[in-house]
């Protein structure tokens, strides 16, 4: 396992891991190809749509628990339009990288976040540009296109 | 403080003993010459080899030493064994019987004849990973060539009906090899009474080198070569001998032999001293393969709602060295195929982990084991949403 130190220190001292009671916005999503399933918990100011705590519970590798715990430090304190700019890139490189079998892990992180956030726009009624529905199963949409 | 190694990964290889290194060392520096060459100086090299094949030919209860062929380990031989019957009997048949619980250098090696024309059977196995030999004689057809089924599984340690499946393919004329690279040297093998035609084995498996192996062959069963070149192997495997390989795998086998019993019993104990505290201490806990019929070194358990690797770093950062068939540590994101086929649904293949133990672990390493695996347990189940589900479905 050829983890980063960072990738080391979020695994071993995982950031904002737990539940959120009475969250604005919960996404979970879940990996077919390996089988992990990553859980994000938003609250959310719903004045400014400024996220001023998250928190993630992960079934999943060293890496899927690393990219929740940095993802969680990336989208505190950011708005909901922001937010959705941390994606599984801006995740791997704030963790100096990933080995190439777990860049798949980082896309759980980023997919969560977008659950999480389209079930917040969803129950606040509001719509959250560039926003798509969250899938059930991310891979899904890769095999999709793998048909085509 | 230096941190202990606690090295339950012995199904994947195992330290060379001290005696064997110190069995080996002459034939690198002192009587470095090629057993093949005609002066004197070679004939101390080809004594040594012959002495391995000697060893080796009495444990396995052989007719003739020459029926102990050296390869470069367990994946050639298996490679082999099949590859060269699948030609030599092209003319008979072109259908081959194996199982769903081989190990890659097995079933690998039928997806490639696969390719070139053979039909190959994968039978399934029972939710123990047991072949039932009644599904082995129906699949028998005029045209079966070979059987292959694994002595004792890698993963679960599952030790098959070996004999019962001997007997059926004597009885139908075909001939049957075993995969016996986690069995050899750790239990009890004789390929006469067993009817093995082939077996294959590995010396890293049981305390020698890693690169040497050897296959059995009865005699009378025409094979051709798999690697061409030299008369090495009664011209069937060429290459210059690896004469220390070769004399620390004899080495290595005589001392497992010697004490086999004696190291059984102990194993045993210790491992299901393991697995009795693992499944009385730990909730929500499975015991993977035979609880009986299986190698006495190999403990195989999946956690529900948590995730192997996580688990192996875990037990790595406590100096623990374990292995698990979860997807996230293939490599290729499939869950093991082992626990596949025994019917394990995906997620309880995720959190699955196996101790394989040696004579060298004591009991108060396996209780230190114990106690870690319980508190990481712990902490990986309070990050899972899965067990966050499982506890608010079950208030
Ligand atoms: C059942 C089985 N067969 C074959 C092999 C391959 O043996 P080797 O590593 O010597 O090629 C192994 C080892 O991983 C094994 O466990
Ligand atoms: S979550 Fe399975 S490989 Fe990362």
């Amino acid at each position: 396992m050829e983890y980063s130190k960072k990738v080391m220190d979020h695994f071993m001292n995982p950031r904002n891991m737990g539940e959120i009671e009475n969250a604005s916005g919960v996404g979970t999503v879940g990996n077919a190809k390996c089988g992990d399933i990553m859980r994000i918990f938003l609250d959310i100011d719903p004045e400014t749509h400024i996220i001023k705590d998250c928190k993630f519970k992960t079934f999943g590798c060293g890496a899927a628990v690393a990219t929740s715990s940095m993802a969680t430090e990336l989208v505190v304190g950011k708005n909901i339009n922001e937010a959705l700019q941390v994606t599984n890139k801006a995740v791997m490189e704030a963790l100096d990288g990933l080995p190439p079998v777990k860049v798949h892990c980082s896309l759980l992180a980023e997919e969560a976040i977008h659950a999480a956030l389209w079930d917040y726009a969803q129950k606040e009624h509001i719509t959250i540009e560039g926003l798509k529905p969250p899938k059930d199963d991310i891979s899904e949409g890769e095999e999709e296109f793998e048909e085509e | 403080m230096e941190k202990q190694l606690i090295y339950l990964d012995n199904a994947a290889t195992t330290k060379t003993r001290p005696e064997v290194v110190e069995a080996m060392l002459p034939y690198f520096t002192e009587v470095y010459s090629n057993p093949s060459s005609v002066y004197e100086f070679a004939g101390k090299g080809k004594s040594a080899v012959e002495h391995s094949r000697d060893i080796i030919a009495g444990i396995l209860g052989a007719k003739s030493s020459n029926e102990i062929y050296f390869t470069g380990g367990g994946s050639e031989s298996d490679n082999w064994a099949l590859i060269a019957t699948a030609e030599a009997y092209a003319s008979k048949g072109r259908h081959i019987i194996t199982s769903k619980l081989e190990h890659h250098a097995i079933l690998h090696t039928c997806e490639y004849l696969e390719k070139q024309g053979y039909e190959v059977t994968y039978l399934d196995v029972d939710e123990y990973g047991l072949v039932d030999p009644a599904s082995v004689e129906a699949a028998i057809r005029p045209d079966t060539i070979l059987i292959s089924i694994m002595f004792a599984n890698n993963e679960i340690g599952t030790i098959e009906p070996i004999g019962e499946i001997g007997a059926i393919a004597k009885k139908h004329g075909v001939l049957f090899h075993t995969d016996a690279v986690q069995a050899f040297a750790h239990v009890p093998i004789n390929v006469q009474e067993l009817n093995i035609d082939m077996l294959s084995a590995s010396g890293h498996k049981f305390g020698g080198p890693k690169g040497i192996g050897f296959l059995y062959l009865r005699n009378g069963i025409r094979l051709g070569a798999f690697v061409h070149g030299g008369s090495q192997e009664r011209k069937r495997r060429a290459g210059t001998h690896n004469v220390p390989g070769i004399v620390g795998m004899g080495k290595a086998a005589e001392l497992a032999a010697a004490k086999l019993e004696e190291t059984m019993t102990y194993e045993k104990t210790l491992r299901d001293h393991l697995v009795q505290r693992v499944l009385t201490e730990i909730p929500h806990v499975k015991y993977n393969g035979h609880p009986e019929q299986r190698l006495t070194n190999n403990a195989n358990f999946s956690f529900q709602f948590i995730e192997g690797e996580s688990l192996l770093i875990l037990l790595d950062m406590q100096g623990i060295c374990a292995s698990s068939g979860s997807a996230c540590t293939s490599g290729s994101l499939d869950p093991s195929h082992v626990l596949l086929a025994i019917g394990l649904p995906h997620e309880i293949a995720h959190g699955s982990l196996r101790l394989t133990l040696s004579e060298e672990i004591t009991k108060e390493q396996i209780d230190f084991v114990v106690d870690e695996l319980k508190k990481i347990v712990v902490r990986l189940r309070e990050m899972s949403p899965l067990y966050a589900d499982f506890i608010k479905e079950n208030q």
